[in-house]
């Protein structure tokens, strides 16, 4: 599949400018969790890697995008209102009243499929989804998409479990392995390596990628998308919890840091 | 009590058999929690009949999956651990979600109250009508016989949304006719005296023991009215203060915890204000885990819930 770089790197640019605008606006967004994910939004949307279609949100040709990971997607919003899911203005009105844009996103909003505040329900529902597509004989995708910290969530393994069992090909997780949970470093909480290799353990297919490397990322999705693995997928991009805010890279709690409109101002270069 | 005793579980699954040979879009999980009856699903539509394993979260999540692909879903399991040990999964993707999106799910959890009288309190669903009633958007269905059972099976398909089916795992005699559409629909249905000042409204195994509270009670010339209440969620209430509006003494009968949310509160909140010259009592079981093993009315009886007992309850009501 051609990919064109320059472009997923310069939507890659104007998606982290525009999330870090939104959390400038809206403090209460969890910023980091949303700019570590921005690579692999950019890379289904802009990348061919997606099938969707924002005149109809729902269609049935569309690949399902389960964003388990729900409030690190504050990303996907100026994606979804570029792509036409919903005008570009409502991006400047994220967590005030009256906004279908909150600080974690409902499937109130077009493009979003599932309930997604709380963590681990993402690969389950994928995997009921998954199951259903294949029985009713369609070639359409699941790409669920939860964070390294949500697997901790015991119900995730049990959807692990379930899609080997049931050879769900047609379910792809990409995890955003930004290797923080809220209070802590992943791995100094309840540490998850080698992640790779309990995928594998577990019946699935498992590459590993760095996730800001929108070349090497698109191209190991594509791959566990069309790749002939009799089972499930699993794309683990190692990411940079906070990526492009220095701020936020280097602290273990950015989790729940909120970065200064001065801090955003110098970081996007100005107002839009 | 009289006539044929038959398992809820067994007509429930025969009338999803027949849907399923007649409609390509209904799918079955179990937890891995079968029957007889099941076997014959399994074999039947064997594309269309998963057994997830003992793994009630997963369960829930892949339910909503393919009820979000337009499958009508039933997914089975023991009582307790169908609404409690998934609630979570319950709350995030089949109440939250079904009120943006439209599901078809039916929960269906067998052991109701104290139906597995020998396996102590894992196994037995006291709080699960409380919990399940706190949900917006899921509907809490409580058959007492095999007979309403298997027409709640036909309204969970030929409706939609997403409700739990508290089924009984003891067989029991049909507690009257089949509950007509109608009955369905207002969630009761009524038996003994009509125009009597004494009431019981029950739910469940229970409402067996409310006939012979009342049978009791009518042999020595008082007339009771009965209330089987099917529906614990949204029952037309207007109706059924309507039907009970002579009524001056109302006991209240389940097999659940009292005053924990159960249909205690729902009928104490909500039909109690529509009734202010009824005097009420509300029976159940007190909210202590017990762990004796034995008869099921056994258990009942030692927490006041025998058929004396209970009439000598709603006599000092009438006489209040």
């Amino acid at each position: 599949m051609h990919v064109n770089v320059g472009e997923l790197k310069k939507q890659a640019a104007r998606v982290r400018a525009e999330t870090l605008r939104i959390h400038a606006a809206a403090p209460e967004t969890r910023v980091a969790s949303s700019l570590s994910a921005v690579e692999i939004y950019v890379c289904l949307f802009y990348g061919g890697l997606l099938r969707h279609n924002p005149a109809d949100p729902r269609d049935p040709a569309r690949d399902r995008l389960i964003v388990s990971k729900g409030h690190g997607s504050i990303s996907l919003y100026p994606i979804l209102a570029d792509r036409g899911f919903f005008p570009k203005e409502e991006l400047r009105r994220v967590c005030r009243p009256g906004s279908f844009l909150g600080g974690i996103p409902d499937p109130v909003i077009p493009g979003y499929e599932t309930v997604n505040g709380s963590l681990g329900h993402g690969p389950g529902v994928g995997a009921g989804m998954a199951l259903a597509l294949k029985r009713q004989g369609s070639d359409r995708r699941v790409v669920v998409v939860t964070g390294d910290g949500e697997l901790h969530e015991g119900a995730v393994w049990e959807a692990f479990l379930f899609a080997a069992q049931h050879k769900l090909d047609n379910l792809i997780l990409i995890v955003d392995d930004n290797s923080r949970c809220m209070m802590d470093d992943t791995a100094r909480v309840v540490g998850l390596a080698p992640l790779a290799d309990k995928f594998r353990a577990f019946g699935w297919s498992a590459a590993e990628v760095d996730g800001h490397d929108v070349e090497a990322l698109a191209a190991a999705i594509g791959a566990a998308q069309t790749g002939d693995f009799p089972g499930p997928r699993a794309v683990i991009a190692q990411t940079v919890k906070g990526k492009g805010a220095p701020s936020l890279e280097g602290d273990p709690l950015c989790h729940v840091r909120t970065l200064t409109p001065q801090e955003v101002e110098e970081l996007t270069g100005g107002a839009p | 009590m009289s006539g044929p005793k038959k398992r809820m579980r067994d007509s429930f699954l025969q009338a999803m058999k027949e849907r399923m040979a007649a409609a390509r879009d209904v799918f079955f999980l179990t937890a891995d929690f079968g029957s007889p009856v099941l076997d014959g699903v399994r074999k039947d539509f064997p594309d269309r009949f998963v057994n997830v394993g003992i793994s009630e979260q997963n369960l829930v999540n892949v339910a909503t999956g393919l009820a979000l692909e337009g499958f009508r879903v039933v997914a089975y399991a023991i009582a307790p651990f169908i609404t409690m040990r998934c609630l979570e999964q319950i709350r995030i993707n089949l109440a939250i979600l079904s009120q943006i999106r439209p599901l078809n799910v039916t929960l269906v959890g067998v052991g109701a109250g104290y139906s597995y009288e020998v396996s102590g309190p894992t196994h037995q669903a006291l709080e699960d009508i409380a919990v399940m009633r706190a949900l917006p958007n899921v509907g809490v269905w409580s058959p007492a016989d095999a007979a309403t059972a298997a027409a709640m099976a036909h309204r969970a398909l030929d409706g939609i949304g997403v409700r739990y089916l508290r089924l009984d795992s003891h067989p029991l005699p049909d507690l009257g006719p089949a509950p007509t559409p109608d009955e369905l629909k207002r969630g009761f249905r009524l038996g003994g005296s009509a125009g009597a000042a004494a009431a019981i409204v029950a739910t469940g195994y229970m409402s067996h023991l409310a006939g012979g509270v009342r049978d009791e009670l009518e042999a020595g010339g008082i007339p009771v009215r009965t209330v089987d209440l099917m529906d614990l969620a949204a029952p037309d209430l207007a109706a059924l203060a309507a039907e009970l509006a002579p009524c001056r003494a109302i006991l209240t009968l389940e097999e659940g915890f009292v005053g924990r949310g159960g249909m205690d509160s729902l009928l104490g909140q909500h039909l109690a204000p529509l009734l202010p010259k009824a005097k009420w009592t509300h029976a159940g079981l007190e909210p202590h885990y017990h762990f004796e093993i034995g008869p099921r009315d056994d258990l009942l009886a030692a927490q006041g819930l025998s058929r004396p007992a209970l009439a000598a309850r709603l006599i000092d009501r009438i006489n209040a």
